[in-house]
């Protein structure tokens, strides 16, 4: 765990600018109170000169804080030996910062090398990284840097940072410096990773879509190193705090909502299904009776064939494929609802079928449940933080958001 | 001057012993001053860096040493050294720090800031980082600068004969031979520096790949 205790930092010369006004200097911070629990990973987001790169600085104390006190674990950083301190947490940069005199292998064990590994160790170690990230041992092991590519590179980086298993990492900018492409496939490999390594993560970024993505937690940071709004992503998308964090989400913050829930968010509606072969009787009966005139055509495995309008069902005899129309596509649990929805625009449905890992059918989503589930999010109260009863707190971080997701 | 030949082998020959004696001598002459100079100019350059207010007056001293003729700075330092090869090192020492210090100073410049910053952040101390890192990425651009300062002295050490018979080097030839107007010395003088130059240059870019493996190492993918 990591606690930010109204912490400041402020640098003396306040910038001069050519007209002869002075502006803040960038980077300061003021007053800063953050608890980042925990084996979670905490999103620091904000514009430029806005303090969060001086913030993640301050833990392991490549900058020294002016006021407060960072405590890692409950014990203040400023009282630890800072040799030792910058040793057991993992540091990865947007440049990654590789040696480019030593090879991938010996890159990777710096830490452990500092630490007086013998050197059968640091081998077995940095093989291990390596594989961890998915590069290969045997085939990088002895390269030197400037002879891998930008997403390679970041690769090493992190597994650099990952050497001693250090319980708390800082990540600023990790994965700014390649394209958009590798972007995605780095962050999902991450993802992965802390899945299994559950470390606790300080992560910077300037790109909101990359805090949404990456964050168990957000802090929005504005000029100045104020937090405008600490929460979920989903509580900052669905209740922006001010104006400013609004701003900074961007006008399409309902899609990326869309883009954070998955189909399994959803109450699924249940139509009404008649399996091939059945007396078609009782099939009708069960189509009056569903929420929509319709009745899903299924096969014995209870996969969706088509739809069967409910004037369309005969009055007896056996449900025959033939009547169904043509089904729609079809969703999965895991589906996030961006995907899904952009799949029924393309298909110009209302509804989609969702199916389980054997295609079975398990219920039906609609874009009214959707548009429901979206105003639940909401309290109601735009840019206005409020407590468990619903009150406003304004301009206060909501501390609730961080008990509940510790 | 009639008659002769323009070199004489036979001289060559018969003097082999001397020209070996004064080769040594040469390169003696040579590399003393370099290895001085280079301790010097790094540790200066260390400082540099450091405190990047020094650079300047230390580029600026080293280069008021530079501007002193060879002779004049031999003259001045006979009455304390007498006629010694501390006589003949010092000005030549002196002289390679122009270009030894500029060097390892933007040597230690071209680190990466990314680098540095990685290797404070993993929690090298700074002797650490400047052993292991700033050192090692540095020696590119030292040893441009220790090329050049290994050619210079050794044409400027053929200066340093005047100072005397005992350690002249090759220069004792060339003096010799426009004493007497005895032509083969004088070939044989500048021929010799010219060649042991060449010899030095390509020694210290083969010792430079053996150093630096990774700048050599192809950006191609293997």
């Amino acid at each position: 765990m990591v606690e930010f205790d109204h912490v400041t930092k402020h640098y003396d010369a306040p910038v001069k600018r050519k007209d002869g006004k002075t502006t803040r200097t960038p980077g300061a911070v003021n007053d800063l109170s953050l608890t980042v629990p925990a084996g979670k990973i905490c999103v620091l987001v904000g514009p430029s000169g806005c303090g969060k790169t001086t913030s993640l600085k301050m833990v392991n104390r490549l900058i020294e804080p002016t006021g407060g006190r960072i405590l890692i674990d409950g014990v203040d950083a400023a009282s630890r030996d800072v040799t030792e301190l910058r040793r057991s947490i993992g540091y990865v940069i947007q440049q990654v910062g590789l040696f480019p005199h030593q090879t991938i292998g010996d890159n990777v064990a710096t830490v452990p090398r500092l630490q007086g590994w013998s050197k059968d160790r640091l081998r077995a170690r940095s093989d291990e990284l390596l594989s961890l990230v998915g590069l290969d041992p045997a085939k990088y092991r002895d390269r030197f840097p400037n002879q891998l590519s930008g997403g390679e590179r970041q690769r090493v980086g992190v597994a650099r940072a990952l050497a001693i298993d250090p319980p708390i990492m800082l990540m600023d900018e990790p994965f700014g410096a390649v394209d958009p492409i590798v972007r995605d496939r780095l962050q999902n490999e991450f993802l992965r990773l802390q899945e299994e390594l559950a470390k606790t993560i300080l992560f910077v970024t300037h790109d909101i879509d990359e805090a949404i993505k990456m964050g168990d937690l957000v802090a929005v940071f504005r000029d100045g190193g104020v937090v405008e709004q600490f929460g979920t992503p989903a509580e900052i998308l669905a209740n922006p705090a001010s104006e400013f964090v609004a701003r900074f989400v961007g006008a399409d913050r309902g899609l990326k909502r869309l883009a954070l829930s998955r189909v399994s968010d959803l109450d699924l509606v249940q139509p009404a299904i008649g399996v091939v072969g059945e007396d078609a009787a009782g099939a009708r009966e069960r189509a009056q009776a569903a929420p929509f005139g319709y009745l899903l055509l299924v096969d014995a495995a209870r996969r969706p064939l088509g739809w069967i309008p409910e004037g369309a069902i005969p009055a007896s005899g056996p449900l025959d494929p033939a009547l169904a129309n043509p089904v729609s596509p079809s969703v999965n649990k895991r589906t996030t609802l961006k995907d899904a929805l952009s799949m029924m625009l393309d298909a110009d449905v209302q509804a989609s079928i969702v199916v389980d890992r054997t295609g079975a059918v398990q219920g039906i989503m609609t874009v009214e449940r959707v548009i429901e589930m979206m105003r639940e999010g909401e309290h109601g109260q735009p840019f206005a933080v409020v407590d468990d009863e619903g009150v406003p707190i304004p301009g206060v971080p909501d501390e609730s958001l961080v008990a509940e997701a510790g | 001057m009639e008659g002769q030949p323009l070199v004489d082998f036979d001289w060559i020959l018969s003097h082999l012993d001397d020209v070996v004696e004064r080769l040594v001598q040469h390169v003696q002459l040579s590399i003393i001053p370099v290895v001085l100079g280079f301790l010097i100019s790094l540790f200066l350059a260390i400082w540099a860096v450091r405190q990047p207010r020094v650079y300047g007056p230390v580029v600026a001293i080293s280069g008021i040493l530079y501007t002193i003729p060879s002779i004049a700075a031999f003259a001045l330092l006979i009455p304390i050294f007498g006629l010694t090869l501390i006589t003949a090192v010092v000005p030549l020492t002196t002289y390679t720090l122009l270009i030894l210090v500029r060097n390892n100073a933007s040597g230690f410049a071209a680190v990466p800031a990314d680098v540095l910053e990685a290797a404070e952040g993993m929690g090298y101390t700074r002797w650490e980082r400047m052993r292991r890192i700033e050192l090692p990425l540095a020696v590119p651009l030292m040893i441009a600068g220790i090329r050049l300062a290994v050619v210079t002295t050794i044409g400027l050490a053929t200066v340093a004969a005047i100072l005397g018979d005992s350690f002249g080097g090759l220069g004792q030839f060339i003096t010799e031979g426009l004493q007497t107007f005895f032509p083969t010395k004088i070939y044989i003088g500048a021929v010799l520096s010219v060649a042991l130059a060449f010899l030095a240059d390509f020694l210290i870019i083969k010792a430079e790949r053996r150093l630096t493996p990774w700048a050599t190492a192809r950006a191609g993918r293997v």
